[in-house]
């Protein structure tokens, strides 16, 4: 078990004649990620790479190939386009991994999805990986390992460091997902908490958050009232000065609110493992398993 | 993006939202020729600078006749302004904003935001107003009235008028202001801004609803869609040094400390900058060299880092995912060498191509700092920059 993605999920990547994308399905494909079709308006009919199908529409692809989940390339401009009209083939899971999409499409785009049954991961953000399975993202394949972990994180290059952490130690990962780093995204700390608590292979969860927003709140309210399973959590950005963008666009303590410090007391104070240093999520996530 | 408030103002007469009579002036003679235009025998001048609380620091000034706006005006022109946004140095006004005076009756606030948890734009109201919304927010929040908005339904009256009536007016004032609101909502949303605040807006004895203030900020990732908006950006208001590293796509902010960072991913860069200060050092900047750190990039981010001289050591810490180590060390390996680097530099390559890029800078020739972890590399800074 696992959430999100497993071997059975069959792959439409929106964009795969990009560079990026490109680069990317050659690495999924590799990692043993089922990829199944390509979209992109106007390549219809042609091969990918010689081996992968390309058709101009992502209904064609599900039509054709089956695809049950997207994976979105596509340039910011007509990102949004492009996650709506995946919506609208009915992909169960949609990852976007595009980094720069105004907001307001952003908003407009996630209201309608409301009552489908579809879960985005992203925008702006690595993907989901399930080890040895499936990787719709951009991570790199070989420092993850399958085991009882699940991580979700608001940031990239993060979740590759509290990843090896754990590999190094010997503890693998059920399914990781990068959320992204925007102010709106399609899963929430929340949303992938309560899959995880439902998963029986996850044992054990790590949430990297961020400064800015109040999703960790959230999420602490929530791992105090129905979560399960225990929570190894750190936050980055206790040094960021505020009103000031770090990087991402959803990383900005505003009108003193979103402070780092607000988020670790209230995920101490839901009965989470709060890491001070991120050089000892691995160390505490061995602790807490008892290894 | 941050504008001024003129310019904020500027887009809002766009719109048919009402604004003070006035215009924008660079020196104590144009300041007095706007007031001339403007009429009347009540001016107000406001300092330009992208920060609130121009007020309390001396940055907003009546004038009572056309040689005091000069007078004014030639005070504030120049100054170096202070207010709890500026930090301690300081912003030099460059330009004021000259308008005439109005006879206030009542000063409220209005404000509208994307709202992160709800996913929708919310727009506040409050008969607070003048004062800093935190503050209410923090003390009085029921003082603040909010309409939380469906997008796909946009500015209906209903949420217009529970602001409105939540001000408390009524007749005529209910009918401006409900205009003024849907107004704000058209600008807002057609123009892709994340903030707008007006504060105060004022109710005048004379029964018109006007923006006294007025702030906007603008979602950056929708610039490329809005060239009017896009050339409002002022560089005089930002960091040298920012705006050298947005030339190469860098994304750079500048801190106090003396540890350069170079780090790819923006959590991976604020979580280098925290660890940093666990071991008693302090970061002097947040730099994100992204996802394609090509040689050349990395290049330029050593450029920009080495250029501020309390720099004593520099944290390279990278993870690759797409970004491959072995191009980074090529890049540092290269920088090292044409930028003839003095200060220790201590580096830790993890990721994808990690042995290789190590490979690259073990035989180099120059002498760097390897460190196998995120806290090795950190300590190893930090003593490096002679802090402990």
């Amino acid at each position: 078990m696992s959430i999100l993605v497993n071997k059975d999920t069959r792959v439409v990547v929106q964009g795969i004649t990009g560079k990026e994308g490109t680069f990317h399905t050659t690495q999924c494909i590799e990692y043993g990620t089922n990829v199944v079709a390509g979209v992109t308006p106007g390549k219809g009919g042609s091969m990918w790479e010689g081996k992968v199908p390309v058709y101009n529409t992502v209904a064609e692809a599900v039509e054709r190939e089956g695809a049950n989940a997207s994976l979105i390339f596509v340039p910011p401009a007509f990102c949004a386009d492009a996650i709506a009209e995946a919506v609208d083939a009915g992909m169960g899971v949609i990852v976007t991994i595009t980094e720069g999409i105004p907001a307001l499409d952003m908003m407009k785009v996630k209201r309608s999805m409301k009552g489908k049954n579809v879960r985005m991961v992203g925008p702006n953000c690595p993907g989901v990986i399930t080890p040895d399975e499936c990787k719709m993202g951009i991570m790199p394949g070989y420092i993850f390992k399958k085991g009882p972990v699940g991580l979700i994180s608001r940031s990239g290059t993060l979740t590759y460091e509290a990843v090896w952490q754990c590999t190094e130690r010997g503890i693998g990962q059920s399914t990781c997902i990068g959320i992204g780093g925007d102010p709106i995204i399609g899963s929430t700390q929340v949303d992938l908490l309560k899959l995880f608590n439902e998963d029986p292979e996850t044992e054990l969860v790590v949430l990297i958050g961020e400064i800015g927003g109040t999703a960790e709140e959230e999420a602490a309210e929530y791992i105090k009232k129905e979560f399960t399973k225990p929570v190894v959590a750190f936050i980055a950005g206790k040094t960021a000065p505020p009103g000031r963008r770090m990087g991402h666009a959803g990383a900005i303590i505003a009108g003193g609110k979103g402070t780092a410090a607000e988020k670790m007391a209230a995920l101490r104070e839901a009965g989470a493992h709060v890491v001070e240093s991120p050089a000892e999520i691995g160390a505490v996530v061995a602790r807490v398993l008892g290894k | 993006m941050k504008v001024h408030e003129y310019q904020a103002k500027e887009i809002f007469k766009e719109y048919g939202i009402p604004v003070p009579k006035g215009g924008l002036a660079t020196t104590p003679q144009e300041a007095r020729k706007v007031a001339e235009e403007v009429g009347g025998n009540l001016w107000v001048v406001k300092a330009q600078i992208h920060a609130g609380g121009r007020g309390k620091g001396g940055g907003v000034k009546l004038a009572r006749s056309l040689d005091e706006v000069e007078q004014v005006a030639s005070q504030i022109i120049g100054m170096t302004l202070v207010t709890h946004q500026t930090g301690p140095e300081g912003k030099l006004v460059r330009k004021v904003l000259v308008e005439e005076g109005l006879n206030i009756e009542k000063e409220l606030y209005l404000g509208m935001v994307i709202d992160r948890s709800s996913e929708c734009p919310v727009m506040m109201a409050s008969t607070e107003g003048g004062v800093e919304i935190e503050k209410v927010a923090a003390e009085t929040p029921e003082k603040i009235v909010k309409a939380f908005i469906d997008p796909a339904l946009g500015m209906l009256p209903f949420y217009a008028r529970k602001l409105t009536f939540g001000l408390g007016l009524s007749g005529d004032l209910f009918k401006k202001a409900v205009s003024f609101m849907t107004k704000l909502y058209q600008a807002f949303i057609e123009k892709d801004a994340s903030l707008a605040e007006i504060n105060p807006l004022v109710i005048t004895k004379e029964g018109d609803v006007i923006a006294l203030d007025a702030k906007m900020n603008f979602d950056d990732d929708a610039l490329y869609r809005h060239p009017d908006i896009a050339a409002m950006r002022d560089l005089d208001e930002e960091d040298p040094l920012e705006v050298e590293a947005k030339k190469y796509d860098l994304n750079f902010i500048k801190l106090d400390g003396n540890i350069g960072c170079m780090v790819n991913g923006a959590g991976l860069a604020m979580a280098t900058m925290d660890i940093i200060k666990i071991y008693g050092g302090e970061p002097a900047n947040f730099l994100d060299v992204g996802g394609a750190a090509s040689a050349e990039r990395v290049e330029n981010a050593f450029k920009i880092l080495l250029s501020e001289p309390n720099v004593k050591a520099v944290l390279v810490n990278i993870f690759g995912g797409i970004v491959r180590c072995d191009r980074v060390a090529k890049g540092i390996a290269q920088a090292a060498k044409n930028l003839e680097v003095k200060v220790p530099m201590v580096v830790r390559l993890e990721g994808t191509n990690s042995k290789e890029g190590m490979e690259i800078l073990e035989k180099s020739g120059l002498s760097f700092i390897t460190a196998k972890s995120m806290a090795e590399a950190a300590e190893k800074a930090v003593q490096a920059a002679g802090i402990k």
